[in-house]
């Protein structure tokens, strides 16, 4: 150790081990997991999330398998957390899941082709 | 793939011995079998404090906290928490379920509500055998700070302004008797951690030191810098091998990244800590007898003056600092003096973490800011008096402290606060008494552990020890007299005046506290014969009530088969014959049975 | 040295800067009660007897080490000091086992004399509420006992061995009130490393260390009608025994001490003195035949057994050096058995040989299975000078106040070179009077000054007969040890080495009169006592070893001559490698 930058840049590294810990400010994203889900298919789309926000190095991003969500016939569904904000995505596929990642968890703005709302009919 | 779920799991000692070791191995066989291991880290944390609810596991990013978790609940969590998201609600701690019957995070519940976790911060949160972890919530970025951009005399400012007085129980000013060592000139000086914590029920240090061991490392290292010591040892008693053993890896780790050895941070400043083991004595936690046995002598104490920061390690000028006020400095550092002296009170500044128990539904250790009031540590975060018992006092600092009574629970904790009320901060023994306790019994308790630790070199505390126990027994036998009693205060003035160290000075606390707001429980012992508390044996006997059904249970488990009776009939104990073992009392289900 | 000022009850005073209060207050004649401080041996203030209060001090401070500071103002007598004191007598009372009136220590026990002092009640000793400790006395050896029933565990016995003997022989065992002084894990004293040297009963306050008794067996061979019992008094119980019945430190009482032995009913009086003489014949003799022969060099003189406790155990690769002379001691023992027995009428069998010596080492001396001739023993029983005024004591013979006597018998007679055997030096002062003397061919001079005082290790160089004789005088353990190292590397080549095992010499051996610590500290016990024995040397008409004539009698008419074939028989011995447990 020979400087504060090699001190930072171990710290730097370590991060993603315990930002999960502790008071959590970031984006949460909720898989449904229930056996509904299950059988829709949300393990891929789990995996998807996961792979890919390790991929593009999102710091403050973490994802969680929860229960049934309720909606079970437009399963898989998964919820963007953010704060107060909370948005809810059905028929999540793989395509969706970057699509997601890449408009509304980096971009900001949600995916309306994926909200809820287009489905309550 | 990194994983999306951090499963932490309490290896502190006390979860260790309700049997959380075997809980890493059910998590790994049912992760696997589930296919999801790579899924979840599995992370061995430090002790949360919430002691009466161990062994807990914790899963983030929910914080989910799981609580007196057994082998068999843990396919049950991988199942239905890890693999299907459905949170195990009846395995989970009752007061993590708020009014709406929502699960809230740990960290949300009223036990943590009013403590602040500075000591503690990293305790529960990392995995204690992982440098990168301590360096990732900001470890090492205190001395970091210190030897790249302080001067020795600007870290001992530091901590003067901070305020932080030594939390082994002597109240001192660290940043002060840091200064005393600087200003001593010599060719070779020392840092010591006093990690032989000995109280009775104490173990704020052994969490400290199994949950977060570099902090211990990097204060010593700070005190170092500041005084200009380059070798620090780690007294640990011996009785904490797990201790013993994170502090080892902790050691071998800070060596291997170049946190520990020369020149760290290319700053020119060199540190080896090494560890020293006690052997079992108490009084090797007075700083003195600490210092002859590492020298290698028979831990006695010495007189003071000469005190250590002038003349001590081998004659050099030595510090000796406690686990606690150690594991604060480097976030005094790190976030600020101005910071930690906005936490606490005016005289007292920062945090003091408590071993809480006794009496009390949530034993275990908080962390409170000082000024924090008695009533809101043993309420709001206790959790109050199990069985709705009455409070009688609070009996702090161990063997070394008073009982504060109950009409004094509004106190603010704070050292002068607690030695105005004939009591002291101690190392933060908290213990709660409740009605059934009998105060001339828990003196004999604690004067029992500090006769056995004397180290016998002086007369008072040696000898005078001893006959105040003795004394104690006569009374509580109901055999002693008011005189005896007299006998008693004078002894224990005379000890505390007139001792060698802070074991015999402090050894007649609790009986000089204990006379000062409970005398007429003494006096009951002696002069009507009675036991208020209903304890000691030789003064109470066991009654049998009208609503007995008859069930024979007492007689049948009775050791001295001194329960007479048939079915269905009122039973009766032959008092005479009876040890007051208090089986009887505890098997009858209708609790018939009384203490008179 | 800076002065600082300091008031002691209400008393201004300016004393330096390196003083402690105890220290201070002794010299305004101020009295604060003591027990466990020696000065420079034990300052651990254990007893907590001698706390006094200090303005702006918390609580009582033991004055025996604070160091005096500016503005200090000390009070010592306050109600709660007075308290303080009474109490923690009380506690050390509790675990005595008080039977002071057959108690060797009574009439100067420390313990005692405070308990007196301050009136003090044996509440707790009295009341069988209260346990009492269980008493433990080592007593397996044959010249040393521990009995914890009397201790107070001050320490001082421990220190006093660690930095007087150097051995550290007495540690405590276990802790707290179960605290027990001992050899390591309570073994015996007889295998222990122990040298009997007896600085640790010289430290005790009170009768926790003390010599085996043989007063009883000396009382018992008296009553013996069918046993003659002939004694012999070593050089330095003559300036000394007086101390036990008041008398100046060192004072001479030679005749009064012939007067008691006859006045006790010993049938004959001889006089250790004599075979002193002997001895340097024996040795000095000795050496001169190493030196032109080419024997092991450097000689090593023998008379100590303390020092020969400690070569046997210590250093046994070097006891080829020593001397094979037996000591004074059991040369007159020899003598009266089988020289003077006969001359008396009377059969070896029937003498019974008592001998009165400043030393507890001497005891083990005299029972070593090698110290015998034909069966008979050389000395039957050794009295230390304690033990015999306690004797006296017992019969009560008044002392001081007896007239001087004389010794009986022929072979009593002793030269100036005899008495200095007891100061450190001695020996080998006496030594070279006689080697100088006999290797020149002509008189040489009386004094050696150089190999006299206190200092641990003095070394000399002599010119003799054209050789140059290169020798050293240690004494105590702790020069013992500094010495050996010397000598393991030396590049000198020492000649003629004596060693005693205590410091001083034998004037301040085990067995010797024991002061209380005050005295200790302030009087320089050793340096008067020497100085009384030097006196007597320099009032001898003769003052050489081997011009005493009744030395060449004994030579004409038995031994023949130093280093006969009836002399090695009789007067040298051997020596064996002895282990302790480790």
């Amino acid at each position: 150790m020979k400087s504060l930058d090699d001190l930072k840049k171990i710290r730097d590294k370590a991060q993603a081990k315990v930002t999960m810990r502790g008071k959590n400010d970031g984006i949460r994203v909720l898989v449904g997991m229930a056996t509904c889900g299950i059988s829709a298919g949300a393990r891929p789309v789990m995996n998807r999330f996961v792979e890919e926000i390790s991929k593009r190095d999102l710091e403050g991003v973490t994802v969680t398998p929860v229960g049934c969500i309720g909606e079970c016939a437009i399963e898989p569904i998964v919820e963007i957390l953010q704060g107060e904000q909370r948005t809810t995505y059905c028929r999540v596929t793989e395509e969706a899941v970057d699509r997601i990642i890449t408009e509304h968890i980096q971009g900001g703005k949600p995916v309306q082709d994926y909200v809820i709302g287009k489905y309550r009919l | 793939m990194i994983e999306r779920a951090h499963v932490l799991i309490c290896s502190g000692s006390m979860c260790v011995s309700r049997g959380a070791k075997s809980l890493r191995d059910e998590f790994e066989e049912h992760l696997t079998r589930l296919g999801i291991r790579e899924e979840i880290k599995l992370v061995n944390t430090g002790c949360v404090g919430l002691c009466e609810q161990g062994p807990f596991v914790i899963v983030y990013p929910e914080g989910v906290f799981y609580a007196l978790v057994k082998n068999k609940d843990i396919k049950t969590i991988c199942e239905e928490h890890l693999y299907k998201g459905r949170i195990v609600e009846k395995l989970v701690f009752d007061e993590t379920i708020n009014e709406n019957k929502e699960i809230t995070a740990f960290d949300e519940i009223k036990f943590y509500a009013k403590q602040t976790r500075v000591a503690l911060r990293n305790c529960g949160l990392i995995n204690p055998d992982d440098i990168e972890e301590y360096i990732a919530r900001d470890g090492y970025r205190g001395l970091g700070k210190c030897l790249l951009e302080m001067t020795p005399m600007e870290v001992i400012d530091e901590m003067l302004a901070s305020g932080l007085r030594g939390r082994g129980g002597g109240g001192f000013p660290t940043g002060l008797k840091w200064k005393f060592a600087h200003n001593n000139e010599s060719d070779q000086k020392f840092m010591i951690c006093n990690a032989d914590e000995g109280d009775p029920g104490a173990f704020m240090d052994r969490a400290l030191l199994e949950g977060d061991p570099h902090s211990i490392l990097e204060g010593l290292m700070i005190g170092g810098y500041a005084i200009g010591a380059n070798k620090g040892y780690i007294y640990v008693r011996i009785e904490y091998p797990s201790a013993i053993e994170k502090l080892k890896i902790a050691i071998a780790q800070a060596k291997e990244v170049g946190l520990l050895g020369e020149n760290i941070f290319g700053s020119g400043f060199d540190f080896d800590i090494e560890i020293r083991l006690g052997a079992g004595a108490f009084v090797c936690g007075e700083e003195t007898a600490l210092i002859a046995s590492i020298e290698g002598q028979r831990g006695m104490s010495r007189n003071k003056p000469p005190f250590p920061a002038a003349k001590g390690l081998w004659g050099k000028p030595t510090i000796i600092n406690n686990v606690e006020t150690l594991a604060n400095i480097p976030a005094i550092i790190f976030q600020g003096a101005e910071w930690f002296s906005a936490i606490g009170t005016e005289r007292s500044k920062g945090t003091k973490v408590f071993s809480l128990g006794g009496n009390i539904k949530n034993a275990g250790l908080v962390e409170v800011p000082m000024g924090t009031t008695l009533r809101e540590v043993i309420y709001e975060i206790g959790g109050g008096i199990p069985k709705n018992k009455q409070l009688k006092a609070v009996q702090t600092g161990g063997p070394s402290g008073g009982a504060i009574p109950e009409s004094l629970m509004d106190l603010k904790i704070e050292y002068e606060t607690l030695i105005e009320a004939g009591s002291m901060m101690g190392s933060g023994g908290m213990v709660v008494i409740d009605e059934d306790n009998c105060m001339v019994d828990i003196c004999r308790f604690y004067l029992e552990f500090t006769v056995e630790e004397s180290c016998g070199k002086c007369t008072p505390c040696r000898e005078g020890t001893k006959k105040m126990l003795e004394m104690l027994e006569i009374i509580s036998s109901g055999e002693g007299t008011l005189e005896d009693i007299d006998t008693l205060e004078n002894l224990a003035k005379m000890v505390k005046n007139s001792s060698l160290c802070g074991l015999g000075q402090a050894a007649p606390n609790p009986i000089l506290s204990m006379l000062d707001k409970f005398r007429p429980e003494f006096e009951s012992h002696v002069v009507e014969k009675v036991c208020p508390g209903g304890v000691c044996k030789p003064l109470i006997h066991y009654e049998v009530l009208d609503n007995c059904i008859g069930c024979t249970q007492c007689a049948k488990n009775c050791p001295v088969d001194c329960i007479s009776g048939s079915v269905k009939q009122l039973h009766h104990i032959d008092t005479s014959a009876c040890i007051k073992c208090g089986v009887c009392k505890n098997i009858c289900p209708v609790d018939a049975i009384i203490t008179v | 040295m800076k002065n600082v000022n300091i008031t002691i009850n209400g008393i201004e005073t300016q004393v330096p800067e390196n003083y402690t209060v105890m220290k201070a207050a002794e010299e305004l004649g101020i009295d604060i009660p003591r027990l466990c401080f020696l000065k420079g041996i034990n300052e651990t203030s254990a007893c907590r007897l001698c706390v006094v209060d200090v303005k702006e001090m918390r609580g009582l401070k033991n004055s025996c080490t604070l160091a005096v500071q500016e503005g200090m103002n000390v009070v010592t007598d306050t109600p709660e000091i007075q308290d303080s004191i009474v109490q923690n007598l009380q506690l050390l009372a509790s675990n005595h086992v008080f039977e002071c009136w057959a108690c060797e220590r009574e009439h100067n026990c420390e313990l005692l004399t405070l308990m007196r002092k301050y009136n003090v009640e044996n509440i707790y000793g009295e009341n069988k509420h209260f346990d009492k400790k269980p008493r433990l006395i080592n007593d397996s050896s044959d010249s040393i006992v521990l009995d914890s029933g009397k201790c107070i565990l001050c320490g001082r016995c421990v220190t006093a061995c660690e930095k007087q003997a150097g051995l550290g022989i007495l540690a405590f065992n276990s802790r707290g009130n179960e605290t027990y002084v001992g050899p390591a894990l309570m073994h015996g004293m007889e295998d222990s490393g122990c040298i009997y040297c007896g600085k640790c009963i010289q430290a005790c306050p009170v009768a926790a260390i003390k010599e085996k008794s043989n007063i009883d067996d000396v009382l018992d061979a008296l009553r013996d009608k069918s046993k003659k019992v002939i004694v012999a008094a070593a050089p330095s119980v003559r300036v000394t025994l007086g101390e036990e019945f008041g008398s100046d430190i060192g004072e001479n009482v030679e005749g009064k001490m012939y007067k008691s032995f006859e006045v006790v009913g010993f049938d004959e009086i001889m006089d250790t003195n004599f075979t002193a003489d002997l001895t340097i014949l024996e040795e000095g003799t000795e050496f001169i035949n190493r030196i032109k022969n080419g024997g092991v060099l450097p000689l090593f003189t023998s008379c100590s057994p303390g020092w020969i406790n400690y070569i046997e155990q210590y250093e046994p690769q070097f006891l080829p050096n020593l001397s094979s002379a037996k000591s004074p001691q059991q040369m007159a023992g020899v003598l009266a058995k089988h020289y003077y027995a006969e001359k008396i009428g009377y059969k070896k069998e029937d003498i019974v040989f008592v001998s009165v010596m400043p030393c507890i080492a001497k005891k083990h001396e005299a029972g070593r299975p090698e110290m015998e001739s034909d069966g008979v023993r050389d000395v039957d029983f050794v009295l230390t000078t304690r033990e015999y005024a306690r004797l006296l004591k017992r019969k009560n013979i008044d002392f001081m106040n007896l007239e001087d006597g004389t010794k009986f018998g022929e072979i009593v007679k002793y030269s100036g070179a005899a008495p200095i055997f007891g100061a450190t030096g001695g020996v080998m002062e006496a030594a070279l009077r006689t080697v100088s003397e006999i290797l020149e061919e002509h008189s040489t001079p009386i004094e050696f000054k150089e190999v006299r005082g206190l200092e641990g290790v003095k070394e000399a160089t002599y010119t003799v007969a054209g050789m140059q004789i290169n020798v050293a005088a240690v004494h105590g353990g702790i020069s013992i040890k500094e010495f050996f190292k010397k000598l393991k590397r030396a590049k000198k080549q020492y000649h003629f080495v004596e060693f005693m095992a205590c410091t001083g010499g034998c004037i301040n051996g085990g067995g010797q009169p024991i002061h209380p610590a005050k005295i200790q500290d302030n009087v320089d016990i050793r340096t008067l006592r020497s100085d009384s024995l030097y006196a007597i040397d320099a009032g001898k008409e003769q003052r050489k070893s081997h011009l005493n004539p009744v030395i060449t009698k004994i030579y004409e008419e038995w031994l023949e001559e130093p280093g006969s074939h009836k002399a090695h028989e009789l007067l040298h011995t051997t020596y064996t490698p002895k282990k302790f447990y480790k």
